[in-house]
């Protein structure tokens, strides 16, 4: 029987996402490898032996030992301001994983994808997107990104790099940059509908953000046509931390 | 030996001995589920006890609603580590519906609307340890959080208490579900931190 064990961690990357978001590159030696859109444990211990763990989703694909996980800090949380803020590059916290064998894109699938995420939901789906480009595969991707304003984009460069086969549509819910000319407004059946991809092609749809999001974009796909069965969904709670 | 987080002190409550290992606090109600929302209209909504010689026990929404109910308060504990002390729910005791059928098996497999399916001892549903509700806090509850009627067995992980239940099958031979075909615990003690295949 398979066992996850609390491995130890070494941060030896991070670079700022957005003024509250932190990517995170991790070496763990004897890391088993990891599917796009699985998450991982986070354990941190305090000198007195008190302990906090968290689950985070992975950012990238496996790429030998290495783990990067993108980390938004919730206020008055207990784990993530000390990953965003006060972790430091050669610090050791532990992790376990990969967790998880649901949301998961698996790089031989061939079938449309549509992507949709809310705020740091596009956390697992960069995963994804990072794990089509890393295995060549063609399988058409289309990435439907709501938040709130243009500074809270993550993977900001990356996203704006050519990636044939993938469109990228940012959905701006508070304030959008000038030259966008949808008006900044919550997640619609019309932005799904151009956006995303007909019924009919049947594409595997992946959700991911805070709750309200989540249910307010699966309720749009099912009134779309698509089959329950093809959407599966991440909830991202402000719970946590 | 666990490594050190270098300046990590964390938050600490006071839970007094009700927090499992690895658990959190938590005051609002996290939601948690792999697919979109099924809506279940109550006249198109039953509940059914399929046993392993094939009796089955049904009820509609109206026969189910007009059971003795009871009103457990509980404490909670999700697998992605939130815990909540104290919540109060409205519904039938699971002894009450398995007063009537007779049955010699060991496991259940719990089933919903939507598809979702969930596994555990026969015994871990009864004396009082598991109960359908459909209400919470005193509201109906709400679809999102497994409306018109969910499972609650809160002694385990509480991805085994089934949102949007449909019925319960028994099984003379252990049938993992969802969840536990997908890499998590087949039983899922908070108290023992099963939460992952293997733990």
């Amino acid at each position: 029987m398979r066992r996850l064990t609390w491995r130890p961690a070494e941060l030896v990357a991070a670079a700022a996402e957005t003024a509250s978001a932190r990517t995170l590159r991790f070496r763990v030696p004897g890391w088993p490898g990891h599917l796009a859109g699985q998450h991982v444990d986070v354990r941190l211990t305090a000198e007195d032996g008190y302990t906090a763990q968290r689950s985070y989703s992975m950012a990238a694909p496996a790429d030998g030992d290495l783990v990067e996980l993108t980390v938004e800090t919730v206020t008055d949380g207990e784990v993530s301001p000390y990953l965003v803020e006060e972790l430091r590059v050669g610090d050791q916290v532990e992790l376990r994983g990969p967790v998880g064998g649901w949301f998961v894109w698996r790089p031989e699938s061939t079938a449309p994808v549509l992507l949709v995420g809310g705020g740091s939901g596009i956390v697992p789906l960069m995963s994804m997107i990072r794990a089509r480009r890393q295995a060549g595969s063609r399988a058409p991707f289309r990435l439907l990104y709501s938040l709130r304003d243009p500074d809270r984009r993550y993977y900001a460069d990356e996203l704006r790099r050519p990636d044939p086969g993938l469109d990228v549509t940012y959905l701006y819910t508070r304030s959008a940059p000038e030259h966008v000319s949808r008006p900044a407004r919550r997640i619609m059946l019309d932005d799904l509908a151009e956006g995303g991809w007909p019924a009919s092609f049947e594409p595997d749809c992946y959700v991911c953000g805070p709750t309200g999001f989540v249910e307010a974009a699966a309720d749009l796909l099912l009134a779309l046509g698509h089959a329950p069965e093809r959407i599966r969904t991440e909830r991202f709670g402000p719970t946590g931390g | 030996m666990s490594i050190i987080s270098r300046g990590f002190r964390g938050k600490r409550r006071d839970d007094s001995g009700r927090v499992p290992p690895g658990q959190y606090l938590v005051d609002d109600f996290p939601v948690l589920s792999a697919g979109p929302t099924p809506r279940v209209p109550l006249d198109r909504w039953e509940f059914a006890i399929d046993t392993e010689a094939e009796q089955t026990h049904r009820w509609s929404w109206e026969e189910f609603m007009a059971l003795p109910a009871e009103t457990p308060t509980v404490d909670i504990h999700c697998v992605t580590k939130w815990s909540k002390l104290d919540t109060t729910w409205e519904g039938v005791s699971l002894d009450v519906l398995f007063e009537d059928v007779e049955t010699a098996a060991e496991y259940a497999l719990v089933h919903s609307y939507g598809g979702y399916t969930t596994n555990l001892p026969l015994e871990d549903l009864l004396d009082g340890k598991a109960w359908i509700v459909h209400r919470f806090d005193g509201e109906e509850l709400a679809p999102q959080h497994g409306g018109p009627a969910r499972l609650i067995v809160p002694h385990l992980y509480f991805w085994k208490s089934a949102k949007w239940v449909r019925g319960i099958r028994l099984l003379n031979e252990d049938w993992p579900g969802f969840w536990e075909t997908a890499g998590y615990h087949n039983y899922g003690d908070p108290w023992r931190e099963q939460r992952y295949e293997g733990d």
